[in-house]
């Protein structure tokens, strides 16, 4: 070997030795993220999001007309009975009180968006509690904390019971006619579902080695659930949360449909369009094809990115 | 007075029925009785088959497992009645390793948050500083590099996880290390470094080990005293040398004899110890002698008396009544142990044609103590055909006499 490829390999190793020194290692969610940024499915939803986030932002800016400007009856039915359809300046035509839909859609993302968003944290943070206290009681909490996480289950299971619509439409009427309602209606359907997946996924990693040997090493019992198995048992709640929002906004869809959305006219919703359409869907589909087109897009964006997040925290695709 | 003293130790999980009000229908007899003392500095290995009870007894010092009945005492204080907060605090002393390296690493932890846990709840340390010098100083030992500190279990091989694992325990400086199943997970040689680490990590700190395992090469190598558990209690105790020299319970005998000897004269000539049947159900044990089911010498005496583990000199102690006359050759075996009877018994009842073949082939080693003979051979192969056709319908018959000449030629073949 000549003294020249020697230096040369001398050099190569000293290079190797000190990109290691340097190194950091890569978390798993950081690992999780690198994946997520490689799925066709996250970035085609996100996309998806993003366009919805900014349109909700951005929307009564944007639009041409006041979403509850109305004009003359003349003008709505040109031809007797007929609405006016996508022209010039009403790209997606008017509706029976001779609103401009474009402009309606426009500022309805930012309600739907809204309620999505509110109806599936209220669910989360309740779901979470109830379902954190019962599993952190359940793998923990000895003879005792087994039977109090039984009777929190068993309320759970109360819930989960009742048909979702129904109990949401049956808060909603509660409450009364208004959007606090219809996000606390969808929001409370949710909480079993939170509720059941956290504590199932604690139960889990309750059982395994590590947490037995942070017992061994004298950890605190809430140092231990906080510390060591609720980090593990995040990722199908999260994925669950994305999953979620696409039924919350179909959900508060379907309550404004049955007439226990906003009374509001002045905020347009596109539940709210849904509702309206219905009645002239003979005369006019696509006064309903609008804002259903809308939802289900948006609703299809989270799941893309719920399904891809669902893959990349997948552990068994770690590599 | 030695550092750890277990008497009388039961581990008896309940069999729960019913959904919202539990109703006890059994217990599980995990660990029904264990005695046992392990003296500071040394090693005490535990053997035992897959659900013998030897990993819940290892729990069941650490408190990890509810103690049912009898006392764990530690340098004085016994374990089984300290109340949770004092509990805690005792873990300090006592650690454990676990069997799988993976699983018990948090997944999510970096390394320096794995390591520096411990010493946070014991409050080991002013600072994270002064933690992360002696977590360093700790890697060291094990050998591993300190750029470890910031990475992930994942990125490390088993060899290194386990390393993370025994420094785990290291950081808080215990007395007693109980290693459950230390290298079981870990291919061969990566087994023998991480042995060897531990035997230098007891030299050099003087660590008292309590070392679980199925691997009886790896508990002769590592162990002062070895005990041998079956079924939820100690069948027999003794210094690894003389254990290893002349077992004398009955299951330790088939224990070892299970062990292959690497030179293969001797291991032809040897006798070999075949037990019969599964271990029976801890959750419905066997009356008398846990053994009985099983035991090849077994007396009537011993399905009605449990033995207590005796002392037979040297520090030898065996739980069998008969242990003596066993070794005198006074007692008959009452049960087929050998391995040419159960490998005949198994050939008698085989269902299939081609199994008279298999079992002809079979027969070959275990007969080399004399020349095998062409004919003999030949001889043996149709007699156990001729012994299966007897229970079997013509057409099968007709089957098995179309396999024989075929079956004897092939091994008149091998024998040539």
């Amino acid at each position: 070997m000549s003294v020249a490829t020697k230096t040369d390999k001398i050099q190569r190793l000293a290079e190797l030795a000190a990109t290691k020194e340097t190194a950091t290692g890569a978390s798993l969610w950081r690992e999780a993220f690198r994946r997520l940024k490689h799925s066709k499915m996250a970035i085609i939803g996100a996309v998806i999001i993003a366009l919805f986030i900014v349109l909700a932002i951005v929307g009564p800016y944007i639009a041409p007309y006041s979403p509850t400007a109305q004009t003359w009856r003349g003008e709505v039915f040109p031809n007797r009975g007929e609405f006016v359809g996508a022209r010039g300046e009403n790209w997606f035509g008017l509706d029976h009180l001779g609103r401009d839909l474009f402009s309606r859609f426009l500022v309805g993302a930012r309600q739907t968006l809204l309620v999505g968003i509110v109806a599936t944290t209220i669910g989360l943070i309740i779901g979470f509690v109830i379902g954190g206290l019962a599993g952190a009681f359940a793998t923990l909490g000895g003879d005792t904390g087994k039977r109090i996480d039984s009777v929190i289950m068993r309320f759970i299971d109360i819930m989960l019971a009742m048909p979702s619509l129904l109990l949401a439409v049956s808060i909603a009427a509660v409450m009364g006619q208004s959007l606090t309602a219809v996000m606390i209606a969808v929001g409370v359907v949710q909480i079993p579902v939170f509720a059941r997946l956290l504590r199932g996924s604690m139960l889990a990693q309750g059982t395994s080695d590590y947490v037995l040997a942070a017992q061994s090493l004298g950890l605190r019992k809430r140092r231990i659930v906080l510390s060591q198995v609720i980090p593990n048992s995040l990722s199908p709640v999260i994925v669950q949360a994305t999953l979620s929002l696409a039924t919350a906004i179909i959900e508060a869809a379907a309550l404004s449909y049955l007439g226990l959305g906003n009374p509001d006219p002045a905020i347009p919703e596109w539940g709210v369009m849904l509702t309206q359409a219905q009645r002239f869907f003979d005369n006019a589909p696509m006064m309903a094809v609008y804002p259903a087109v809308g939802i289900i897009i948006t609703a299809l964006g989270f799941t893309l990115l719920g399904e891809a997040m669902r893959e990349a925290l997948d552990p068994k695709l770690r590599g | 007075m030695s550092l750890l003293e277990l008497d009388g130790v039961k581990v008896h999980f309940p069999i729960k029925k019913g959904v919202l009000f539990g109703r006890t229908v059994g217990h599980v007899y995990a660990v029904d009785g264990v005695s046992l003392k392990v003296e500071a500095g040394e090693t005490y290995g535990l053997v035992g088959e897959s659900g013998c009870g030897k990993t819940t007894l290892g729990r069941s010092v650490l408190r990890l497992v509810d103690i049912t009945e009898g006392s764990v005492v530690l340098d004085g204080t016994d374990l089984a009645k300290l109340p949770g907060e004092e509990m805690r605090r005792f873990r300090r002393r006592l650690q454990m390793v676990f069997q799988d390296p993976l699983g018990s690493l948090n997944p999510r932890q970096n390394i320096e948050s794995i390591l520096s846990e411990g010493m946070v709840a014991h409050g080991i340390g002013k600072d994270q500083e002064e933690r992360r010098e002696k977590i360093k100083s700790i890697l060291d030992k094990v050998g591993l590099p300190s750029n470890a500190l910031s990475r992930y279990p994942h990125e490390f091989s088993g060899g290194q996880r386990q390393r993370i694992g025994i420094a785990r325990a290291l950081v808080l400086e215990p007395d007693v290390i109980i290693c459950d199943e230390p290298v079981s997970a870990l291919d061969v040689s990566v087994q023998a470094q991480v042995i060897n680490l531990l035997e230098e990590l007891q030299e050099e700190l003087g660590l008292t080990y309590l070392v679980i395992a199925h691997d009886l090469a790896v508990v002769r190598h590592i162990s002062d005293t070895i005990g041998v558990m079956y079924l939820g209690s100690l069948v027999e105790e003794a210094p690894s040398d003389a254990l290893y020299a002349e077992p004398k319970h009955p299951y330790t005998k088939a224990l070892m004899s299970a062990v292959p000897v690497p030179d293969p004269e001797v291991e032809d000539r040897r006798e070999r110890i075949l037990l019969t049947g599964d271990l029976p159900s801890p959750a419905n044990p066997p009356s008398g002698c846990r053994f009985h089911t099983r035991c090849p010498w077994v007396q009537e005496r011993c399905s009605t008396e449990r033995p207590e583990l005796r002392d037979v000199g040297g520090g030898h102690r065996v739980a069998c009544h008969y242990a003596d006359e066993i070794e005198s050759g006074a007692l008959k075996r009452t049960r087929p142990t050998d391995i040419e009877a159960v490998t005949e018994t198994e050939g008698v009842v085989t269902e299939q044609p081609e199994g008279a073949t298999e079992v002809s082939v079979a027969l070959l080693p275990a007969d080399s103590t004399t020349k095998p003979d062409p004919e003999v051979v030949k001889e043996r192969v149709s007699s156990a055909v001729e012994a299966r056709s007897d229970q079997t319908a013509d057409a099968v018959v007709k089957d098995a006499d179309a396999a024989n000449p075929n079956a004897s030629g092939k091994t008149s073949d091998e024998t040539d």
